[in-house]
C-alpha cells in the first residue's frame, strides 16, 4: 500500500505540522514515510504545502505531480491541486474561504467545516487536527491509536499538555466530515 | 535492543549523525537550505552530551579555516553550507587537500550561479568532483539520496577522510536537506581522547610529544622538486581511493535495455520513473553513483556493453554526463535530461525524455 498526499493551505494553518503528525503515525505502524515541504519564498507568507507519502515499501520520489489525496485549505491551493488528484482519488477541503468549490466529476470529494468548528470550540489552533480527524475517517490508512502516538512523538515535551485538546479535535473531525461526491 | 527511530529532516540527520560519530567540532555559518544543521546542533547542546564544540563563525571563510585548525590537531571536525557558501570556502578546501587534512564538508546544494535560488539543485557537481579550488586535488565525494543516507554518510565520510588523510564532502541538495524521512539512529561513538588522537594521527600537531620529530602541517613548499613529489604522492593517494572506494547502487539493471544514471534527489525521481516505465513495458534500470569521486567508471563501462543507451538525469545543465561519456567511450548513446534553477523534474518528464532522446532518438 502506498498513499501519496498533498496538504495545502496558508502558512500558519498548521499544514506542515499536520503532515508531520501523519508521517509519524505511519512510522508508528512500521511504514516508510516521507515529508517534503515547500520551503521556498511561499513559506515566507502566503501558501504552504507538504507532500506526505506513507508506504509499505521503499519510497521512490518524494516529489510528485499526482496525488491519491489532496487536503485543501484555501482557494489558491484548490486552483493548483484539484487537477492533480488521480482519477478515483480523494479531495478533502474546508469550505471556509473557498469561492470556487471543486468541479471534478471523477474523484471522491469530502468537506469538513474545520475552521468553523475550531472557533466554536474556542480552540483555533487545533483547526488542523480537526482536518486530520476528517481525513483518517474517510481514508483510514492510519489507526487512530497510531495517530495519537504520532502526535505525542512529533510534539516536543513542553507542548504535551496540549495533547488532550488535539485528541478532542481529531475525534471531532471524525464526526463532522461530510460526503460531497462519491465515484 | 530495538534501534532508535526518528522522523528527521536531512539537515537534522547530518547534525545528529555528527554528534553520534564522535565529531569534535562543527564550525558553520547559516544559509538556506542547510541552516537546520547548525540550528539542530545549537538546540541539542552537544557540548553537554559529548563535549563536541559547535560554533557559529563570522563567515564561511572563518568556518573553513577553523576546520583547518581543528583538523591539524587530529580532531574530527566539519562544516556545512550551501552552494554560495561552499564557493567562499574553496580556498580553504584546497589548503586542506594540499595539507592532507581529514575533515567533512557538507554541501546542501541550491540553484546557482551566484546567489541563485534557495531551491534544490545539483549544479555543484563539477565544483565538488573536479576541484572547486586551485591545484590538482580531489575530494572524496558522497551523494546521499535519502535522509537515512544523510545520516549514515557522516560516519562513512569521516572514516574515509581519516583513512586517506583527505577532505570528504557530502554532496546533497535542498530537497534531501529539507525533507523528513524515517531514520534509524546508531549508538553513540565516544570522541577520541587526546592520547588516542596522538596514537591514531601521528602526523597531527598534538603539542610537544616525546619520541617523535616536530610535526609541521602546511600546504606550502617553495621547492619545485619537493612540491612535485608532494603532488605525485597526492595523485598516488587519489588512485588508491579510485581503486578501493567506489560505491554505487543498481536497480533493475540486469535485463535492462536502457539505463538512467542519477544520484541524490534525481535518483529518487528516477525510481518513480522506473515504475511508470514498467507499466509501459519499457526495460529500464537505474544506476546510482553513491561516490561521485571516485566515480564508478569501470562499472558503467562494463554495463555499456550490454545496453542500448543511457540517460543521465541531473538537476543541472548536464555535468555528471561528462564522466559517464568518458566511461562509455562512445560505445552507446548518452544523453542528458534535467532542470535548472531549483526545479525538480517530474517522473513523467524523465520517462518522456527517455522515450524521446534515447529510445526514439
Amino acid at each position: 500500500m502506498t498513499e501519496e498526499i498533498i496538504i495545502a493551505g496558508f502558512g500558519g494553518q498548521g499544514v506542515l505540522s499536520m503532515g508531520k503528525i501523519l508521517a509519524y503515525s505511519g512510522i508508528m505502524q512500521d511504514q516508510e514515510v516521507s515529508w517534503m515541504p515547500s520551503y521556498g519564498p511561499e513559506m515566507r507568507g502566503g501558501t504552504a504545502n507538504v507532500t506526505v507519502i506513507l508506504s509499505d515499501n521503499r519510497i521512490n520520489s518524494p516529489i510528485l505531480t499526482q496525488y491519491d489525496t489532496a487536503i485543501i485549505l484555501n482557494q489558491q491551493s484548490m486552483d493548483k491541486f484539484e487537477s492533480e488528484v488521480k482519477p478515483g482519488g480523494l479531495l478533502l477541503y474546508d469550505p471556509n474561504g473557498i469561492i470556487r468549490p471543486p468541479e471534478r466529476k471523477d474523484i471522491n470529494i469530502y468537506k469538513i467545516e474545520a475552521s468553523k468548528e475550531a472557533s466554536n470550540l474556542g480552540l483555533p489552533k487545533i483547526f488542523n487536527m480537526i482536518v486530520l480527524g476528517g481525513y483518517i475517517k474517510v481514508k483510514p490508512i492510519v489507526k487512530l491509536d497510531n495517530v495519537m502516538l504520532g502526535l505525542k512523538k512529533s510534539l516536543p515535551p513542553r507542548y504535551h499538555h496540549m495533547i488532550p485538546d488535539n485528541e478532542k479535535a481529531i475525534k471531532r473531525g471524525l464526526e463532522i466530515v461530510e460526503d460531497v461526491q462519491k465515484v | 535492543m530495538a534501534k532508535e527511530l526518528r522522523l528527521m529532516k536531512g539537515n537534522e540527520a547530518v547534525a545528529e549523525a555528527a554528534i553520534r560519530a564522535g565529531c569534535d567540532g562543527y564550525f558553520g555559518y547559516p544559509i538556506t537550505p542547510q541552516s537546520e544543521v547548525m540550528e539542530y546542533l545549537m538546540a541539542e547542546k552537544p557540548h553537554e552530551r559529548t563535549g563536541m564544540v559547535v560554533l557559529q563563525a563570522e563567515s564561511e571563510l572563518a568556518s573553513i579555516n577553523m576546520v583547518y585548525g581543528g583538523a591539524c590537531c587530529g580532531k574530527k571536525v566539519m562544516t556545512s553550507s550551501s552552494s554560495p557558501g561552499i564557493s567562499l570556502m574553496q580556498e580553504g578546501i584546497s589548503y586542506l587537500a594540499g595539507a592532507e587534512l581529514p575533515c567533512l564538508v557538507v554541501n546542501v546544494v541550491r540553484g546557482g550561479p551566484g546567489l541563485g535560488t534557495i531551491q534544490p539543485s545539483q549544479s555543484d557537481y563539477f565544483q565538488a568532483t573536479k576541484g572547486g579550488g586551485h591545484g590538482d586535488y580531489k575530494l572524496i565525494t558522497l551523494a546521499p539520496s535519502s535522509v537515512q543516507e544523510m545520516y549514515d554518510f557522516v560516519k562513512v565520510a569521516f572514516d574515509l577522510a581519516f583513512k586517506y588523510r583527505n577532505p570528504a564532502m557530502i554532496l546533497s541538495d535542498g530537497a534531501i536537506g529539507q525533507m523528513m524521512e524515517k531514520v534509524v539512529l546508531e549508538d553513540q561513538i565516544p570522541r577520541l581522547t587526546e592520547a588516542e588522537i596522538i596514537k591514531k594521527c601521528p602526523w597531527a600537531t598534538t603539542g610537544k610529544t616525546p619520541d617523535r620529530e616536530r610535526n609541521i602541517i602546511t600546504s606550502l613548499d617553495l621547492d619545485p622538486a619537493r612540491q612535485e613529489r608532494h603532488n605525485l604522492k597526492l595523485q598516488e593517494k587519489y588512485k588508491k581511493i579510485t581503486e578501493n572506494e567506489v560505491r554505487y547502487e543498481t536497480i533493475d539493471c540486469e535485463n535492462a535495455e536502457y539505463i538512467f544514471v542519477a544520484y541524490g534527489t534525481s535518483a529518487r525521481i528516477c525510481l518513480k520513473a522506473l515504475q511508470l516505465a514498467k507499466e509501459k513495458g519499457i526495460k529500464v534500470g537505474l544506476f546510482r553513483p553513491i561516490t561521485l569521486f571516485p566515480f564508478p567508471v569501470n562499472q558503467i563501462k562494463e554495463m555499456a556493453g550490454k545496453i542500448k543507451g543511457i540517460l543521465s538525469i541531473e538537476m543541472s545543465a548536464g555535468q555528471m554526463i561528462e564522466d559517464i561519456k568518458l566511461a562509455v567511450e562512445g560505445k552507446i548513446k548518452v544523453e542528458h535530461y534535467g532542470k535548472m534553477g531549483g526545479i525538480i523534474p517530474s517522473p513523467n518528464e524523465v520517462l518522456e525524455a527517455l522515450e524521446q532522446k534515447i529510445i526514439g532518438g
